[in-house]
């Protein structure tokens, strides 16, 4: 008797194939450019979209599945680092201030990054760069969630977590990152891929995670490490994604070389200057150091970006401008941006203070060329003056950058005795910048970074207070204004570790778990 | 080209001289005292004397620098904009042809900063 034979399951690839490739269709009711109405002002010039080669041949199905075993075993961790007290098994309660960096200057990124691939994958009129940005898009939001959620844990105890969301648009430190963001964002999708899928994934990606969750595994925070670990395999394939952007791109049309081109430079610097921030961090914020800002910089952009750049050459895309001053710094700004949030301690979220010898002797052999000669001087001097009860607080607003936004803290390449000043006058207006890199960005699109909200000059335009408040009131105390606007604890979130309430708190604790009295 | 964009795209700078209600910014750094981490923004009314700047704002802004009370005002060299500039401390701001957002510095010979570190 002849049996019914039920059709074969689809294999991988057909499968692959109908659930991505299969969902695109030409419109007709609308025209493409109507449909698509990003797709070509940037200039970049695509002929076929199905020349896209998908780096991963992940369905949503599986990337369901997947992502939802690793949520699985991430929380698991999370809950029993939170209901061991695993907060008092970090090395001291000065690291605590590394991840309130993370949590305010970092994670909103990620959620940035949600939105922007999400924005992407909708212009693209390809469906293969489409269903691959839709699934960064969700790895992104992920990553916010998953990072709020382990370190919420911290914000039950420690002060500084409680409002990063508020801040992120005010606080004046991390317009920084929040600009940098901004300005991907607002670009077309193409740049934004080359901003954030190449430039940041690709070319520095390692210079932020390594860094913090090695920090973390240093430094006894297992839910930050977890987060960083459960991260990592989705990192693997936006690097992948940002590699095959670059080269189909280039693949498509010899005009849009020059295009890219300038965007990588634009974008490798931009990324480099937002990083000062990780440098800081790893050269002063992590009690058990891993490595220096240097070494890391040598290993992960000067190795591993050398022979990125070497691979790209073929495609006719040179390294990033800039690279030799660059190479001058890595000796100085962890140091310089160190003592830019120990000079405005009173306006930061989280605290700072002076290495112990130990400390310093660390950063003399880290930094041989430099630290002894330029930056211990400093650093000693602040120490005996806080000692005398002279801690330095500086309370005059500096001048930033109007590119980066970063205070004007940058020496010239060649010279770390001498600030670095670059201005332009655009339209009636002058305009300053902290290096080549910075000034040159903003004369490729000015008209872009004239609107930049620059906190200092936001403050003294008036907008930086609460509704209601006089600031020509007798006695009126702008300092106060600005922090009550920012949502900032005078006296908890704010000023020297040395003193301060998660000192104190974390030592009784500890004390509490470790000993018997 | 100003930027790249779907349509027209003309924006005024968010920091004209007319947000400041009055004032204009004055920017001012300090060379070889990098212990302040980079120059200051200063809001300052046109008419204000350029000494009364000197006397009134600057020992607030630097003074917690031990070279600060040691500097000879008549001896300092300013620059503006990177270029020789010479200062008058009894004409104002105005007079002196200091505009929104001009930047100066100062260099004083001889105070090099914390044990001669830049700082």
């Amino acid at each position: 008797m002849d049996m019914k034979v039920s059709k074969k399951k689809l294999g991988l690839k057909e499968k692959y194939q109908h659930m991505t490739r299969g969902l695109g269709w030409e419109t007709t009711y609308q025209s493409m450019d109507e449909v698509f109405p990003y797709a070509k002002y940037e200039g970049i010039k695509i002929h076929d979209w199905d020349k896209w080669e998908d780096p991963f041949r992940l369905t949503m199905d599986a990337y369901w599945k997947y992502q939802a075993e690793k949520e699985r075993k991430l929380y698991a961790i999370i809950d029993a680092y939170a209901q061991n007290n695993g907060h008092l098994s970090v090395t001291d309660a000065r690291y605590i201030n590394a991840i309130k960096l993370f949590l305010n200057g970092i994670s909103p990124l990620e959620y940035m990054a949600h939105r922007g691939f999400a924005h992407a994958g909708r212009q693209f009129p390809g469906v293969g760069p489409r269903v691959a940005c839709l699934m960064q898009s969700l790895d992104e939001i992920r990553h916010a969630q998953t990072q709020i959620h382990s370190l919420s844990n911290y914000n039950k105890y420690y002060n500084g977590f409680h409002e990063y969301r508020h801040m992120l648009e005010r606080v004046w430190y991390l317009s920084v990152p929040r600009s940098f963001f901004d300005d991907a964002y607002t670009a077309g999708p193409f740049e934004f891929m080359v901003a954030i899928g190449f430039s940041f994934e690709y070319v520095l990606t390692n210079l932020l995670f390594v860094p913090f969750v090695s920090g973390a595994a240093y430094n006894g925070d297992m839910g930050t490490m977890t987060f960083g670990f459960s991260a990592q395999s989705d990192e693997a394939r936006h690097m992948t994604l940002g590699l095959e952007v670059i080269k189909f791109i280039l693949e498509q049309d010899p005009d849009n070389l020059p295009i890219v081109q300038q965007w990588i430079d634009k974008w490798t610097w931009r990324g480099y200057r937002v990083l000062t921030l990780v440098g800081m961090m790893m050269d002063y914020m992590l009690p058990k150091r891993i490595m220096s800002w240097k070494e890391a910089w040598e290993v992960y952009f000067e190795e591993n970006g050398g022979a990125l750049f070497k691979d790209l050459a073929r495609y006719g895309i040179r390294p990033p401008k800039w690279l030799d001053q660059i190479e001058q710094d890595k000796d100085h700004i962890s140091h310089q941006a160190w003592a830019t949030f120990y000079n405005y301690a009173a306006a930061c979220n989280f605290h700072t203070w002076i290495p112990t010898d130990d400390e310093l002797d660390w950063l003399s052999q880290k930094y041989p060329n430099s630290f002894d000669k330029y930056y211990r001087p400093r650093l000693e001097h602040w120490r005996e003056e806080a000692k005398k009860g002279n801690r330095f607080y500086n309370k005059t607003l500096p001048m930033l950058c109007q590119t980066c936004q970063i205070p004007m803290i940058f020496t010239e390449p060649g010279d770390p005795t001498q600030i670095c000043y670059r201005e332009v006058d655009y339209k009636d207006n002058k305009y300053h910048f902290c290096s080549d890199g910075c000034k040159e960005i903003f004369e490729h699109e000015p008209e872009k970074y004239i609107q930049a909200w620059l906190p200092v000059h936001q403050i003294y335009q008036g907008n930086c207070f609460n509704e209601g408040v006089d600031p020509t009131a007798e006695g009126f105390d702008p300092l106060a204004a600005v922090l009550d606007y920012y949502h900032l604890n005078f006296g908890r979130d704010n000023l020297d570790f040395d003193g301060s309430e998660d000192q104190k708190n974390f030592e009784a604790w500890r004390g509490m778990a470790t000993k018997n009295t | 080209m100003g930027v790249a964009a779907i349509k027209e795209y003309a924006f005024e700078s968010a920091d004209r001289l007319e947000n400041f209600h009055g004032n204009q910014l004055l920017y001012i750094g300090w060379d070889k005292h990098l212990l302040f981490c980079a120059p200051f923004c200063l809001p300052m009314p046109p008419a204000m004397r350029f000494g009364d700047i000197i006397d009134k704002v600057l020992p607030g802004v630097f003074g917690y620098h031990p070279d600060f009370a040691k500097i000879d005002w008549s001896k300092v060299m300013w620059l503006k904009s990177g270029q020789p500039w010479q200062a008058d401390f009894n004409k104002t701001l105005a007079e002196l042809g200091l505009k929104h957002k001009d930047v100066l510095r100062f260099q004083t010979p001889g105070l090099d900063g914390i044990k001669g570190s830049a700082s």
